[in-house]
């Protein structure tokens, strides 16, 4: 294993992170928040992907394409935080995981009859080459604009949680819902804006990976258990918890699956060493979250005392 | 929450309703003609042992677990793999499935039970993964293709579980102990702790109850019960993946109780019932079955709130007071 592997893996895990943070950003906050489980937040993922997919096959360009299905998807959060998730907000999580769950078969099935089960989209044509970060590195440009996206959201959104009134306002309901409202906060006004930013961040994950996965039915089911893992390990409400686990996570995951494999070679036999290899760095992920609900159970950045 | 009152003799009849229906159920398709029915038959008794022993940690224990499935699927994987190495007892099967599924549902519970609300959420479905990913990496029995079996459970005084008929009685047969012993359970000392600690937790750990034990306990035996409906799906379909453990499939399990009825006897029972047959039913009518079951899950939630059960009681409640 070459130390130049090692730091391409690293970027890989790095990137990945970035993007989960996104998911996890808005999750977080309706959790924390609205003490609300949506397990559809996977599905806003999946449908901010094909919005951007149609729109770019329309269009005939990648950034028109993420830029509108963003917009749309945006749209689509609020409409659905005002017509439905607002009335769960009060109810039992029982109720919630129900609604929820109902929703992602709707959101399936539905997204299936418009689109299809798949929709292809690619890369803007003139980001295909690899650039040349080191002498010996070579890292395609298409990941580097994920990275430099998911940086810049990530400090943005970081700026807007920490430094602007519109945080204060947010972090205050995270902390005590009940006694922000009693200080005039509108916070169900909050809210819709809040569910359609997080939708938002959703459809920009969904869009910029969409070119390396694939824009199919389904895709948000698996991401969005990565997500509740980021944001328990984080703790549940708090912003700096949900980008500090996504990066944990999206390392973890990553290394875990490319570089796992060449430790084990070394001890096992090449064929048990491939099989093992991803299953311990899907597992891996798991246990280091069975590890901080046990140790620490409001997770690394508590929110609520 | 609290599970209604119902007169005995009210809810005997029923039972006793039920019980023959189900029993004289294989006759009535096979002189109907509609014998392809049957199989379906099977998979929703095989479904409602398993909403049914997640009815008792949900609905008796009050711990909403995510990972229920895991638990099943570990059953059929248990007793696909003994098939696939040429082991036929269904008597071994049994025993080594329910061992096995207790064994994972001690370790799981010791330390999932440590917490609470949303985090014993994500704990049971962060374990579940695990398993689920496990059982991915198992190349020797199909890896994520899933494994196929071509044996099946062999019991005593030739009953063999390939047959379509046989299958059923089993099934109906650990299904109907399942109610029994459920219905027993809850007037029993371990099932009134249960309801105690699951209405108000403290309170309960202040009169002195061993909370943490009653809790495990319930856990384990959930698992083991799930595994047993695990062994029964692998002989039934012949198969078994990863995707039996995929949190989906949790989720469809947390579905059919909360449609059946949280906390009620029969809420695993009428929930899987439901569920399947809307499937069944809908599917013949459009490939979109998954969109029309989500609206009518939804509309459960916003104006059916204690699900089906609950809209029953309701109904013999407005009934009787004419």
């Amino acid at each position: 294993m070459s130390p130049i592997f090692i730091l391409e893996q690293a970027l890989n895990g790095l990137q990945f992170g970035l993007m989960l943070f996104l998911l996890a950003a808005g999750l977080t906050l309706i959790f924390g928040v609205m003490d609300m489980i949506n397990l559809a937040h996977g599905s806003l993922y999946m449908v901010g992907a094909f919005l951007s997919a149609w729109v770019a096959g329309a269009t005939g360009s990648f950034l028109y394409g993420l830029l509108g299905g963003v917009a749309l998807t945006a749209l689509f959060g609020a409409v659905l935080e005002v017509s439905l998730l607002r009335s769960l907000y009060t109810r039992d999580h029982l109720s919630q995981v129900l609604a929820t769950f109902a929703l992602i078969l709707i959101l399936n099935d539905g997204v299936k009859m418009i689109f299809g089960t798949d929709l292809p989209l690619a890369a803007p044509a003139a980001l295909d080459g690899p650039v040349e970060l080191l002498p010996g590195l070579l890292y395609p440009a298409y990941r580097l604009v994920i990275l430099a996206v998911g940086f810049g959201l990530a400090l943005l959104l970081y700026l807007l949680v920490q430094r602007t009134r519109l945080g204060a306002l947010v972090r205050a309901g995270a902390s005590n819902r009940e006694m922000s409202g009693a200080m005039g906060v509108n916070v169900a006004r909050l809210f819709t804006g809040v569910f359609a930013i997080g939708a938002a961040l959703c459809a920009v994950a969904g869009g910029l990976l969409g070119p390396l996965l694939a824009v199919q039915i389904g895709m948000g089911e698996n991401i969005l258990i990565l997500a509740f893992v980021i944001i328990v390990i984080g703790g549940i409400g708090s912003i700096r918890g949900a980008l500090v686990g996504a990066i944990l996570v999206g390392a973890v995951d990553t290394l875990g699956r490319t570089l796992l494999p060449h430790l084990l070679r070394e001890f096992l036999p090449p064929q048990w060493a491939s099989a093992a290899g991803p299953a311990l760095a899907s597992i891996a992920v798991y246990v280091f979250m069975a590890v901080v609900l046990v140790l620490k159970p409001q997770g690394l950045f508590p929110v609520r005392s | 929450m609290a599970a209604p009152h119902r007169p005995a003799a009210v809810e005997g009849g029923a039972a006793a309703l039920a019980a023959v229906a189900a029993l004289a159920l294989p006759w009535l398709l096979q002189a109907l003609q509609m014998d392809f029915y049957l199989s379906v038959a099977s998979r929703v008794l095989v479904y409602a042992i398993a909403a049914t022993s997640l009815n008792l940690v949900l609905g008796y224990g009050g711990m909403v677990s995510l990972g229920h499935a895991a638990f099943v699927g570990l059953g059929s994987y248990v007793t696909g793999i003994l098939l696939a190495e040429g082991v036929t007892s269904g008597g071994v099967h049994l025993i080594a499935t329910m061992a096995i599924a207790a064994l994972a549902a001690l370790a799981i519970g010791a330390i999932s039970l440590r917490t609470r609300g949303v985090h014993f959420i994500m704990i049971t479905l962060a374990f579940a993964q695990m398993l689920f990913y496990l059982a991915n990496s198992v190349k020797g029995y199909g890896g994520d293709e899933g494994l196929t079996v071509r044996a099946r459970s062999l019991f005593p005084f030739g009953l063999d579980l390939r047959n379509g008929l046989t299958f059923y009685y089993v099934a109906l047969l650990v299904l109907a102990a399942t109610l029994f012993a459920l219905a027993r359970f809850v007037p029993s000392r371990l099932g009134r702790a249960a309801l105690a600690l699951r209405d108000d937790e403290v309170r309960a750990e202040a009169l002195g109850f061993a909370t943490f034990r009653y809790k495990l306990t319930l856990f384990v035996a959930a698992a083991v019960l799930a595994g047993i409906a695990g062994a029964l799906s692998v002989n039934l379909q012949g198969y078994v993946s990863p995707n039996a453990l995929h949190w989906t499939q949790s989720g469809t399990l947390l579905v059919m109780v909360l449609l059946g009825g949280v906390g009620s006897v029969w809420g695993g029972l009428i929930g899987a019932l439901a569920l399947l047959l809307l499937q069944e039913v809908l599917s013949a009518y459009t490939e979109h079955w998954e969109f029309w079951t989500g609206w009518v899950l939804l509309a459960v939630v916003l104006f059916a709130r204690r699900g089906l059960a609950g809209m029953l009681v309701d109904l013999r409640a407005r009934v009787l007071a004419r």
